[in-house]
């Protein structure tokens, strides 16, 4: 039986042919961004920029390299995230085992979403005035500090979704064998839900790698590797930021390549988080 | 007869002399959950502080103009002491707005497009392209806008809206840089595109399948079931995927100050630039201890936005917390 063209089914055709060209659009952009950095930041990407510190004159296009930046970032992102796990943890750990949707859970899941909601240039300009009350320059450890507050809430929200995702007989056969709430936390839950947590660490981590807004104010900016807490350090999103604002086209082109090697690194973390939850799952009980 | 009985007094045994135990773990229970406790009320101290320390920042220039002056002035010179934010609570507007209204239906149509249509190939494509693309660090979507969409503004958006221009001043063009809101927004739409997406894509989730069933059922087309079903179903959580997606807009820093040109004006037409709040406290951090009164101006700046942003995000979190948490 053929259907009789109405225009309903004109209408529907056309919907769909919308559709399928939003979606179509949303991968185009996804990798038209990651084609123009590739093209672009590819030509001048050399093993100099990766092992070199920037020389003198780096910034009018002589010799150097951005390890400060990759190293300064890396060195950010790590404190951070080690800073943002210790209190991460036992809050996801407390609101999915403890009192999970009890009133005071959902006093904190507002919170939590409020912190998640709050843009990190606000969280810089916060990290520096706690910087001012301290007494503290622009430096790692400030830096440090800023990120861990805005890793905070991206962490804990993504924990406590894993955790809750595990199946409820889990915990509740670990009661019936008499154990208490911390032991079941720790020998069970915990146990179980390890990948899940370092996913969430991960998209922690790569978040803070790509974060310029927050450490614009906190962490400064210097051409060496810092050796301790208290010197200024450089992060890779501001090296492409500076280098972008030269007039001189050969420093423009570097930044580009940082772009690309920031990129290369933030998909890195999030292919690696995809990676650990799809191969490390099956340790789990489902 | 005999066996059972030594069974019981090992039992008693072990309970007996596990007491001391017993109590152990008990306390050691107990001291965990209160530090626990006390650990998962640091989200609710932190986001106070946030407020107050910036509250306390601000409060020197509160005093010496009234909020509303604040907002509504519209000379920025902090040499004179003039802080008018009318100028960047606009700008900001305007960015988001455009962003909002280029971004809403792509993502509309993408989600019901994975939720009502596609098949498992295309469900399983999305999720890490969405990763991938709220993963991408600011500062490269503001690389890419340089090299990309302020070409492409400049040389193809301003002479096919330059015949509007004079019948609609919002596409009058003064400004040949292509440094423009137009280019902000369209960044900014692809950058909230993740948000939108995965948020409404889970309100779709929760629309029940029997809706669809009855209605495909009595002969509609899938759009038809869309519109008149799944579409009025899902609104309010819609809404507030896009409300949640503003809010992100609202604050995005480094892309958008990259490409939106940065000149205190009042804009007026899409292809004039603007300076948002965020690229004002980005971009004056460095000078603000040195002029008096113009780091407590930042931080009214800051206090301004975050205002602004948490009045979108509680607002939608409440609606989404509704939907997704506690289905009826």
């Amino acid at each position: 039986m053929k259907t009789k063209w109405k225009p309903r089914h004109i209408e529907e055709t056309i919907m769909k042919i919308l559709m399928i060209f939003s979606f179509s659009l949303i991968i185009g952009s996804l990798g038209w961004i990651l084609f123009t950095i590739l093209i672009k930041g590819l030509p001048s990407l050399s093993w100099a920029m990766l092992t070199q510190t920037p020389k003198g004159g780096y910034y009018l296009g002589k010799e150097g390299g951005i390890l400060n930046a990759i190293v300064g970032s890396l060195y950010l992102a790590a404190g951070g995230t080690i800073l943002a796990v210790l209190i991460a943890f036992p809050t996801a750990l407390f609101l999915s085992v403890y009192v999970n949707k009890k009133r005071w859970a959902v006093i904190v899941r507002l919170s939590l979403d409020i912190l998640w909601g709050i843009p990190s240039i606000v969280y810089g300009a916060f990290g520096f005035l706690l910087m001012l009350a301290m007494g503290l320059r622009a430096s790692l450890l400030g830096g440090i500090i800023t990120l861990a507050f805005l890793e905070f809430p991206i962490m804990t929200r993504a924990m406590d979704e894993i955790i809750q995702r595990i199946p409820p007989d889990l915990p509740l056969a670990a009661y019936a064998l008499g154990s208490t709430h911390f032991e079941t936390a720790l020998h069970v839950i915990t146990r179980q839900v390890i990948p899940g947590l370092l996913t969430a660490v991960l998209l922690a981590f790569g978040r803070a790698i790509g974060d310029a807004a927050s450490v614009l104010f906190t962490a400064g900016y210097t051409d060496h590797i810092p050796t301790s807490l208290s010197q200024p350090v450089a992060s890779l999103p501001l090296a492409v930021f500076f280098q972008l604002a030269t007039p001189y086209p050969e420093v423009q082109n570097r930044a580009y390549a940082s772009a690309l090697i920031l990129t290369i690194l933030v998909l890195g973390v999030s292919i690696l988080s995809r990676w650990i939850s799809y191969h490390l799952d099956r340790y789990s009980i489902r | 007869m005999s066996k059972v009985l030594t069974n019981n007094q090992t039992i008693s045994n072990v309970h007996r002399n596990n007491q001391p135990i017993t109590q152990k773990r008990n306390r050691l229970d107990k001291i965990v959950h209160n530090s626990l406790l006390a650990i998962s009320s640091l989200p609710i101290l932190f986001a106070l502080a946030i407020f107050l320390a910036l509250w306390f920042r601000a409060y020197p220039i509160l005093q010496v103009h009234s909020f509303i002056e604040l907002i509504s002035g519209t000379v920025w010179k902090p040499l004179k002491g003039l802080f008018g934010f009318y100028p960047f609570i606009v700008g900001t507007g305007w960015v988001t707005l455009v962003a909002i209204i280029i971004a809403v239906p792509i993502c509309i149509l993408t989600t019901l497009y994975l939720s009502e249509y596609a098949g498992v190939w295309a469900q399983r494509l999305v999720k890490p392209i969405l990763d991938l693309l709220a993963a991408i660090p600011s500062v490269v979507y503001g690389v890419w806008g340089i090299l990309v969409i302020v070409p492409m503004v400049k040389n193809y958006a301003v002479p096919l809206f330059q015949p509007l221009g004079n019948v609609f001043p919002i596409f009058m063009s003064k400004n040949p840089t292509g440094y423009s809101i137009l280019a902000g927004g369209l960044v900014l739409a692809v950058m909230i595109t993740p948000f939108i997406i995965s948020i409404a894509y889970e309100v779709l989730q929760t629309v029940p399948a029997g809706l669809r069933q009855a209605s495909l059922a009595l002969g509609t087309t899938r759009w038809q079931t869309i519109k008149y079903v799944v579409l009025p179903v899902s609104s309010g959580g819609i809404f507030a995927s896009v409300v949640l997606g503003c809010s992100r807009a609202l604050g995005e820093t480094m892309a958008v100050l990259m490409v939106v040109g940065n000149m205190v004006q009042i804009p007026h037409s899409i292809f004039d630039s603007a300076y948002p709040l965020p690229a004002l406290i980005a971009n004056n951090y460095g000078e603000m201890m040195s002029i008096p009164m113009y780091d407590s101006a930042l931080m009214t700046g800051a206090l301004i936005l975050m205002v602004m942003i948490l009045i979108l995000n509680i607002f939608s979190v409440l609606i989404l917390r509704h939907i997704l948490i506690e289905p009826h």
